[in-house]
């Protein structure tokens, strides 16, 4: 713990010595978020069972393999109890190279306080890694830590590499496996920087917003959402930008390689708290300093991190599947948790499991040690901890049952959390089912004091629990009480609304344990206190869910995600084609993004995408403009479009010589003359506008092409006028005469279907060069 | 003995996260831990032999139970207890009897197997304790009268040992530690140059001219087929990549470096390639006492092919592969399920695996074992460092290496009586049967007058009895 002086790291290290430092991590034993309570109230998140071992054992024995030879685990919430399992674990006597010391602190309300706490202590001396006490992998770290050094001996701006992995959603849901929010990630595909990160994009408008400079400096872009990847070829030539997207799949792994400057970076900006939301982003958008975030891009290996029930769900089934082999129940990785025996299906037991002939476990199930299961009784997708009873007739379905749980006959569990020490009881009178939620109590060994949720569905479900020995007593819920879906109970109260809503401020700022809680009403107290002897009431507070948390309920609970939502989603996606589309390769970019100018973005939610969008535009201004606008106005917002398509001059006057084209169609016209003089009223009328883009003679090139292009395609209605519009464009000053010799010019080497207007133009063309060669002649005499 | 503590509890954790792996590398680090152990243990005056034999069973039983995958740990730990108990013994008819077999006879023993004066010493202790087994084939061949082997009883041995000889103890008790060590060396010997032994009979094996057929990698293949090749032999090898870690693709590699005209096919092309193929040799991962092989996954299909076409089946494997135990659900509990994403990408089929719906419960499942089990009646020959066997052999070859004693590496034995109760269908009250125990080790140690370590299967079925 004590503080080694002298380390503080200077930036002029050379290389040499800083190869030397030994590989050290972070690991932060709190998550400083509240998705784990109510049982985070009590213990730590990091010491939860995952699958029979804590959670924080799956970390360090990750760090240990990857060869990180000093962790720091900082522990804020519950540290003592931290410290305590360190102490007694194998880690801190372990030998070899791996020493693990842990760093406390109190007063640390996020990563970037943690952080501070730890350069001020200043023993981080080298690159090292950064990971959360929840994170199980099985990643080699070896690749990307080569990477990482190679990169900052070229630039050493390059100050952190995250790791992230291809994953994909549920087509129906656009939610991950791990039921975390969404994150958007811009990555160049060539040298792999991160340029643009986003998490928590919201649902019903997926748009980003990247800055011009960021699009014109890279040639092709891999934009990483959580579900998709769109690449941009943009072609930087005068007139189109095709955008190409390619739908991919990634992953935030929360694993990162960072650089000694990222903790003074932290102290520099006092209000980082957030590693991605403040840290990365900050970085990504402070251009002044210039730091680089790199990504570094894992296949096979496993990564994952645990930051609600959903992902605690999928990332056991994981673990039960051996994605994270070898840190799976048989191989006794962490070397303290007893013997399993692995047998066909993926049924893992221990080896004193007294478990009935009849009783049945189903696949993918573990039993813990000293666990008894009664007859009949079947078991399936669930992990049951050690010394269990489970008793007769008991149902146990994609449940995770922690160690001292007593179940009694008959009762039936499916997708439920049980925490330690909960004893259930079914009595004759009343079914007792729990589904879809979570029973959580916490061990009497914390504080006395338990904690359960449970929810029903549609039907009554009816949650006899009853402590059978007086201290265990500390929930129970009552006969004939529903208990509505997806809420959780405990015996400790709800903190009050006025707490829950600066919670909500900065949820994941929040640390993991609010300090007074207690002290604060009960929001809600469902049932009275009977006599203990009596044994059928029941004690405890709803949790209720946070408003507009019920979405978040069904996203991140253990459950699998009801049948109607899941109608509800694939109703909405037959409707809205551009969100369902599952294919990889073509999806239209329609809909998907938003090129905005400056960073600064656009209010309303349309699509720009390439030049035929901006001529429509344009186009658009040219109406309002029509209606009587101020032209000073429209040029100003023509500028603005200008910008933000990165169109050139010539694009605009282009565009804008067609909008003026389109208007005079527009007019009523009988014959080809009439029609004749609309366009010459409408050019005179607008002479002045687009002289404002015509000023040099590749612009007025390009609105020559333009108008050819328009006769030959949308508006044949020009086609027999096209000499004499050109005069008239001549006459009127705005096309000079050398752009449309240069025009003819351009066209001389063109096959003949090319050269109709410029035939039809010859008598026009004719006369300008005997014009010119006259003055030219003039001026020689 | 910290240090030895140490250096066990680091190997454990080395197994126990796979971090040594390959019967090899396992028996030969297994080996030296054992050396180590015994060098560091601390003689008592009485009973030298069975305090080695205790500490040895100590830090054996958390090694096998730290992997119980890797077999080759097992065997070591079991060949040195062997080791124990023989040089033991000979040290003891040494001392009893002045050795009264013929020199001669000792080496024609045990002298095509190694000529050293410290085997045949365990030559004349495994003749010692020829009564208590079956005389062996070699023994029968060889013709040892049964009277110069001089059945002695284990117990009345020590007894007369702890009465008459204390002049010579001092020098004996460091004899002993000295012969044991002096055997373990010539041991881990052995697993270091099994590869070349074996692959001194590869020209008995691969003719001029012939196709093989192997899967995977194995060193002991490679060194095979490479030493054939330097004894001029031409021949063609068709080497089956081995899914799914493909190390046949290394192995085609290495084949090809060493001049060797190699195809390289898929494992489902085995069945289609095999009436081309003159043999088939595989390595393995361990040799059970049936003669059945643990291998890597493809080999049994490999086996079936060859069967199907008469083709010769050859495993080749070091004798630390030979493991004296018989195969119960070998496909289950002799197997290592390894990581899924050796199959493919996580990433890739993270759809399928969306616990969020289906009921929470994933329609995918991906499972990827690392072995085989080989039944022994489709292999033809298994050449090991000492020759070429056929596979109802094995058991003999097992007996030469293997005291019986051994089998069920455990100091207390109340797990195999439960073992074997279990099989029966009784239950027993666990505290009864401990007091029980503790009562009949009692009394077996007060009449053998030297303390029990490891029940025999009587002893054991006399419990059961009780």
């Amino acid at each position: 713990m004590a503080p080694k002086k002298g380390h503080r790291f200077s930036s002029s290290e050379d290389p040499e010595e800083l190869a030397r430092v030994p590989l050290q991590a972070i690991l932060l034993a709190d998550s400083f978020a509240t998705k784990f309570r109510p049982i985070t109230l009590e213990r730590p998140k990091v010491l939860l069972p995952l699958v029979n071992a804590p959670m924080i054992d799956y970390t360090l024995a990750w760090l240990e393999s990857v060869g990180v030879e000093e962790a720091f685990v900082f522990c804020c919430a519950h540290s003592q109890q931290v410290k305590d399992y360190l102490n007694k674990s194998q880690w801190m006597k372990q030998p070899g190279t791996f020493t693990v010391q842990p760093i406390e602190s109190h007063d640390s309300i996020g990563a970037g306080d943690a952080l501070r706490v730890i350069y001020n202590l200043g023993v981080i001396r080298g690159d090292f890694v950064l990971v959360s006490g929840d994170t199980v992998s099985n990643m080699s770290l070896k690749e990307a830590l080569q990477e990482h050094k190679e990169r900052r001996k070229k630039d050493p701006l390059a100050v952190m590499t995250m790791v992230i992995k291809h994953s994909k959603p549920s087509s129906l849901t656009h939610q991950t496996r791990l039921g975390n929010d969404e994150i958007l990630m811009a990555i160049d595909p060539d040298t792999k920087e991160l340029l643009y990160y986003e998490d928590k994009t919201d649902q019903s408008q997926r748009f980003i917003t990247l800055d011009k400079m960021l699009l014109a400096s890279t040639p092709t872009l891999h934009l990483h959402n959580d579900k998709q990847l769109y690449r941009f070829p943009i072609l930087m030539r005068k007139r189109l930008i095709p955008v190409v997207l390619f739908l991919e799949i990634l992953k935030d792994c929360y694993i990162d390689i960072c650089s000694p400057e990222v903790l003074s970076l932290f102290t520099d900006n006092f209000d980082y708290q957030h590693l991605r939301r403040h840290f990365v982003k900050g970085l990504l958008v402070d251009d002044l300093m210039g730091y680089k975030i790199f990504t570094h891009e894992i296949h096979s290996s496993y990564a994952a991190r645990i930051d609600n029930f959903r992902s605690y769900d999928t990332i056991s089934k994981d673990i039960i599947q051996r994605w994270t082999y070898p840190m799976v129940p048989d191989v006794q990785y962490f070397g303290n948790c007893s013997q399993m025996k692995l047998d066909r299906l993926g049924i893992y037991k221990a080896p004193e499991v007294d478990q009935s002939r009849t009783a049945q476990i189903r696949a993918f199930s573990l039993i813990g040690n000293g666990t008894t299961i009664g007859d009949h009784s079947v078991i399936s997708y669930s992990v049951i901890g050690q010394s269990c009873s489970i008793g007769r007739n008991v149902s146990i379905q994609g449940s995770y049952i922690w160690d001292n749980v007593i179940i009694e006959d008959d009762c039936k569990l499916s997708h439920a959390l049980v925490c330690d020490g909960v004893h259930m009881r079914y009595t004759h009178t009343h079914m007792l089912s729990v589904k879809f939620s979570f029973i959580i109590f916490c061990s009497k060994a914390y504080m006395m004091q338990k904690a359960i949720s449970a929810s029903v569905v549609n039907d009554f479900f009816l949650v006899d629990l009853i402590a059978w020995v007086p201290e265990l007593l500390m929930v129970e819920v009552g006969q004939k009480i529903v208990i509505p879906a997806y809420s959780k109970v405990s015996l400790l109260p709800q903190p009050s609304k006025q707490d829950s809503d600066e919670e909500l401020e900065y949820a994941d700022a929040n640390s993991g344990v609010v300090e007074s809680p207690y002290r604060k009403p009960p929001r809600k107290r469902v049932f009275c206190i009977l006599l203990i002897k009596v044994g059928i009431s029941g004690v405890g507070y709803i949790w209720s869910t946070t408003e507009g948390g019920h979405e978040e309920e069904w996203r991140q609970s253990i459950a699998p995600i009801p049948a109607e939502k899941l109608m509800e989603f694939s109703l909405s996606a037959h409707t809205d084609l551009g969100v369902s589309n599952q294919d990889v390769n073509s999806l239209p970019a329609s809909g998907e993004l938003q090129l905005g100018s400056e960073g600064t973005g656009f209010d309303d939610g349309e699509d720009y995408k390439d030049s035929a969008d901006f001529e429509k535009e344009l186009e658009a201004t040219f109406q309002r403009a029509l209606a009587g606008v101020n032209p000073d106005n429209v040029i100003l917002e023509i500028n603005s479009l200008r910008l933000s398509y990165n169109m050139a001059h010539a694009d605009c006057a282009g565009s804008l010589f067609y909008s003026i084209m389109k208007s005079a169609l527009s007019a009523p016209f009988s014959s080809n003359r009439e029609l004749l003089l609309n366009t010459g009223k409408e050019l005179s009328r607008w002479k002045d506008l687009l002289k404002n883009y015509l000023k040099t003679i590749d612009e007025e090139i390009e609105v020559l092409l333009k108008f050819e292009e328009m006769c030959l395609e949308t508006t044949k209605e020009f086609a027999p006028l096209f000499s004499a519009i050109l005069n008239h464009l001549y006459e009127k000053d705005i096309l000079s005469e050398d752009a449309i010799l240069s025009w003819a010019e351009e066209k001389e080497g063109a096959d003949e279907s090319d050269k109709i207007f410029v035939k039809q133009s010859e008598p026009f063309l004719k006369l300008s060069t005997y014009k010119e060669n006259n003055l030219k002649t003039l001026c020689a005499g | 003995m910290p240090d030895v503590q140490a250096l066990v509890n680091d190997f454990v954790l080395k197994l126990k996260r796979r971090k040594i792996e390959g019967s090899h590398a396992s028996a030969r680090h297994t080996a030296e831990l054992l050396r180590s152990v015994i060098s560091h243990q601390r003689m008592p005056y009485m009973n030298q032999a069975g305090a080695l034999i205790d500490a040895v069973k100590a830090v054996g039983e958390q090694l096998i139970a730290a992997n119980h995958v890797e077999l080759a740990v097992g065997n070591i730990v079991r060949r040195v207890l062997h080791i124990i108990r023989e040089e033991d013994l000979s040290s003891t008819a040494t001392g009893i009897e002045g050795l009264g077999i013929s020199a001669g006879s000792d080496d024609d023993d045990e002298g095509q197997r190694e000529d050293r004066p410290a085997l045949s010493a365990a030559a004349l202790a495994a003749a010692a304790r020829s009564t208590l087994r079956a005389p062996s084939l070699q023994t029968l061949l060889e013709d040892i009268p049964d009277s110069a082997a001089a059945p002695q009883p284990p117990s009345s041995g020590g007894d007369s040992e702890g009465k008459s000889k204390s002049a010579d103890k001092n020098l004996r008790s460091r004899k002993l530690k000295h012969d044991v060590i002096e055997a373990i060396n010539e041991l881990i010997q052995d697993i270091d140059t099994c590869h070349e032994q074996i692959s001194e009979q590869a020209v008995e094996h691969i003719h001029q001219n012939e196709v093989i057929l192997t899967l995977g990698r194995s060193r002991t293949v490679k060194e095979f087929l490479c030493a054939a090749k330097e004894k001029n032999r031409s021949f063609r090898v068709f080497v089956a990549e081995g899914a799914p870690r493909y190390q046949g693709h290394v192995l085609a590699k290495e084949l090809v470096g060493k001049g060797i005209q190699t195809t390289v096919i898929t494992d489902s092309a085995v069945f289609a390639m095999i009436s081309r193929v003159n043999m088939v040799i595989v390595g393995s991962h361990a040799i059970m006492a049936n003669g059945g092989v643990i291998a890597p996954v493809g080999i049994n299909m490999v086996a079936l092919a060859a069967q199907r076409h008469a083709v010769p089946f050859v495993v080749v494997a070091g004798s630390h592969k030979l493991c004296p135990l018989y195969p119960h659900n070998p496909e289950v509990l002799l197997n290592d399920l390894k990581n899924p994403s050796d199959l493919m990408d996580f990433g890739e089929f993270s759809d399928c695996m969306d616990f969020g719906s289906h009921g929470g419960s994933p329609l995918l499942h991906v499972v990827n074992p690392a072995f085989d089990y080989v039944p022994p009646k489709l292999v033809s020959l298994f050449i090991t460092d000492t020759g070429g066997h056929n596979p109802s052999y094995m058991y003999r070859l097992i007996a030469d290496y293997y005291s019986a004693d051994d089998l069920v590496v455990k100091r207390s034995y109340l797990l195999s009586v439960l073992l074997m109760t279990g099989t029966l269908g009784i239950r027993i009250n666990l505290k009864k049967l401990r007091t029980a125990e503790e009562n009949f080790a009692n009394s077996i140690g007060c009449w053998c007058n030297k303390p029990v370590e490891a029940p025999s299967s009587k002893t054991l079925a006399f419990i059961v009895q009780i």
